[in-house]
């Protein structure tokens, strides 16, 4: 069971370690092909366990939990694994055409693959220390990752994203400390119980927010979102991708987690703050947007905006509203990281991302303008693809609290989506070049389109398979928010039946003191 | 014991938040510097303080006599200070790059990788 979980946790750090071993041969990049295939068929294998058997755990080192590190898998955990492997595939695929040989020389391929495993890490562990370290990572992978390629741009996004990610790393950790000290556990289950007996229920709020603000500067809600748009339009399209595909989302999941198995003591409180962020979440984002003239500038502002419809779906904390906020979740990985590959097919045709100084790949690359469309209508929530699914869950899940202002929020900027995408159509698809160029796909070497245009086909016909046949992926997501709300099995694996019984007792105990 | 602590993690918070305030690239991380030894702290003291009583399970018996601090928090911190460590030097040499690319410390001047601005 530990070895089903540990997997594709393990896989990427040797394939980092084989991949920095051979960065200056050819054979580098076919390592970490491999090494990516790899981790995506273990990420199968875990969730093909954890479709079977429910939600599996286990722990390291002989100590059960709540003493060892325990990793646990549910619904979503697993999906997030299976969708992190398919973004590295891709990424990796993409990378061999993306990616000059003096950037691999300095170890490109081992640092995304730390970067695979602490994302990875993230979302197995179930130990809040343990979350920390995979926090760390993560991060110090992205550092390296954002910075390889040298130049000035990126060493000024670098400087931006690495103070505020510092500073949320700090955050969380005190958080982590104050919360040992009131309940002695780090054991996230455990953790569920402890909260309950704790007295101090003010003290409780103070850190469950400092969580919020940590999980919030990573998943970049508003109003702690500024290091994104600020770097992400810096490093290699490769990075760009995988950075707007994962890391936001990681800190996304992270609040899921944390608000639905930790701090349920308030839900009044977290679901108000929660609400808020959301809605100007979605609302800045997509304004900011709308003021940008730069491919990936307005892609990077989309991920804010997106990020708010997630959040939304949380602060809701329904079922309904929850199976939104995974949906999103699952599908906006997917979407975005296609259309930071298209950008990135965008430049080496047309020669810039700046929107002015490209066009005319309508004319001249019909393939890459459809596969724009796919991607960007399923972002702007265009049925039958899959971003309309998406939505439509969230929206219908405010419309059901009779929320209309939230529900009207997020139509408006659906709306205003729609404008951003139209916008980077007209003038980098319809318009003629500028310096009257032709930005054929056949500028591209053949070994080069096919590392690049695989990838994106590959992501599109996702996106597409899950836009028409969303009843095969609901139940999955349902049972996965359901989980989420009614965190029993995830208890019961990570601690054991016992334990749980008699923790409940215990807490039952406590709350008829207290009444007494 | 706490009490001293306590009012030392707050000079150390405040003191680094009034640095990182600073446009100066530079003052920031030693802010950055000073919050996460005072993150590092509150840990430390989350885990009780005891003078001298080692937290060691006497032979024959199951659990230390007397009050001891819990251990944990202590291997957290170590865990912390050494991740914490590598994130500096990290970010220090970013900022030195920085400083040697661009020519400049001051965070507003740093505007490469923005849009161009229209001039007024």
């Amino acid at each position: 069971m530990i070895w089903t979980l540990s997997a594709p946790l393990l896989l990427p750090f040797f394939t980092a370690i084989i991949a920095f071993l051979t960065r200056r041969s050819v054979a580098g990049k076919w390592v970490s092909l491999s090494g990516a295939v790899l981790h995506l068929g273990a990420a199968l294998v875990l969730v093909s366990a954890v479709l079977d058997q429910g939600v599996i755990a286990g722990s390291f080192g002989g100590w059960d939990a709540p003493f060892g590190i325990a990793l646990a898998a549910d619904y979503l955990g697993a999906a997030m694994v299976v969708i992190t492997g398919i973004i590295g595939v891709a990424v990796a695929l993409y990378s061999f055409a993306d990616i000059s040989k003096s950037t691999e020389a300095l170890g490109f391929h081992a640092l995304f693959h730390l970067l695979l495993a602490g994302v990875t890490g993230a979302f197995l562990t179930a130990d809040l220390f343990n979350l920390y370290v995979w926090f760390e990572v993560m991060l110090i992978s992205s550092f390296g990752l954002l910075v390889i390629g040298g130049s000035k741009q990126e060493i000024d996004g670098a400087v931006k994203y690495v103070t505020l990610n510092l500073i949320s790393t700090v955050m969380f950790l005190t958080g982590v400390g104050l919360l040992y000290g009131m309940t002695g556990t780090l054991n996230m289950a455990d953790l569920h119980f402890a909260v309950q007996e704790v007295e101090n229920k003010g003290l409780l709020s103070v850190v469950a927010i400092m969580f919020m603000v940590a999980f919030g500067v990573k998943a970049a809600v508003f109003p702690l979102f500024f290091w994104l748009p600020a770097s992400y339009h810096t490093p290699s399209f490769s990075v760009s991708a995988v950075f707007a595909g994962l890391l936001t989302k990681v800190g996304v999941y992270a609040l899921i987690r944390a608000f639905t198995l930790i701090f349920t003591h308030d839900p009044e409180l977290i679901e108000t703050v929660l609400l808020w962020v959301a809605v100007l979440t979605m609302v800045t984002g997509v304004l900011g947007a709308a003021a940008q003239s730069d491919f990936r500038r307005i892609l990077s502002f989309h991920i804010i905006s997106q990020i708010g419809y997630m959040v939304l779906g949380l602060a809701l904390m329904t079922p309904l509203g929850l199976i939104g906020a995974v949906f999103y979740l699952l599908h906006h990985i997917i979407v975005k990281a296609n259309l930071f590959l298209i950008s990135g097919v965008a430049n080496r045709i047309a020669g810039g991302t700046e929107l002015a100084r490209i066009g005319g790949l309508y004319t001249h690359a019909p393939l890459l303008a459809v596969l724009f469309l796919i991607p960007a209508f399923s972002l702007a929530g265009f049925p039958p693809l899959s971003g309309f699914w998406a939505k439509f869950i969230v929206i219908r899940a405010s419309l059901e609290l009779e929320m209309w202002i939230v529900a009207g929020a997020a139509l408006f900027v659906g709306l205003l989506t729609v404008f951003s995408m139209t916008k980077i159509w007209a003038e980098a698809f319809w318009t003629p070049h500028p310096d009257a160029l032709a930005p054929k796909l056949s500028r591209l070497s053949t070994h080069d389109w096919r590392a690049m245009m695989w990838p994106i086909i590959a992501l599109a016909v996702m996106t597409v398979i899950i836009g028409l046949f969303p009843g095969v992926f609901y139940p999955f997501v349902e049972t996965a928010a359901d989980q989420l709300l009614n965190p029993t099995a995830y208890l019961d694996a990570v601690l054991g039946p016992d334990a749980v019984a008699a923790a409940q007792s215990a807490v039952g105990q406590a709350v008829i003191v207290e009444g007494n | 014991m706490e009490t001293g602590l306590a009012l030392l993690i707050g000079v150390l918070v405040a003191a680094a938040v009034y640095l990182m305030l600073a446009r100066n690239v530079m003052s920031f991380l030693f802010g950055l510097l000073l919050i996460s030894n005072a993150a590092n702290l509150a840990i430390f003291t989350s885990g009780r303080l005891t003078e001298g009583a080692p937290p060691l399970v006497p032979e024959g018996a199951d659990a230390p006599v007397g009050i001891v601090a819990n251990a944990l928090p202590q291997a957290l911190v170590l865990t912390a200070i050494v991740i914490g460590f590598g994130l500096f030097a990290f970010s220090l040499m970013l900022v030195f790059r920085a400083y040697a690319g661009l020519g400049t410390l001051n965070g507003d001047e740093m505007r490469v990788a923005e849009p161009k601005e229209d001039k007024a």
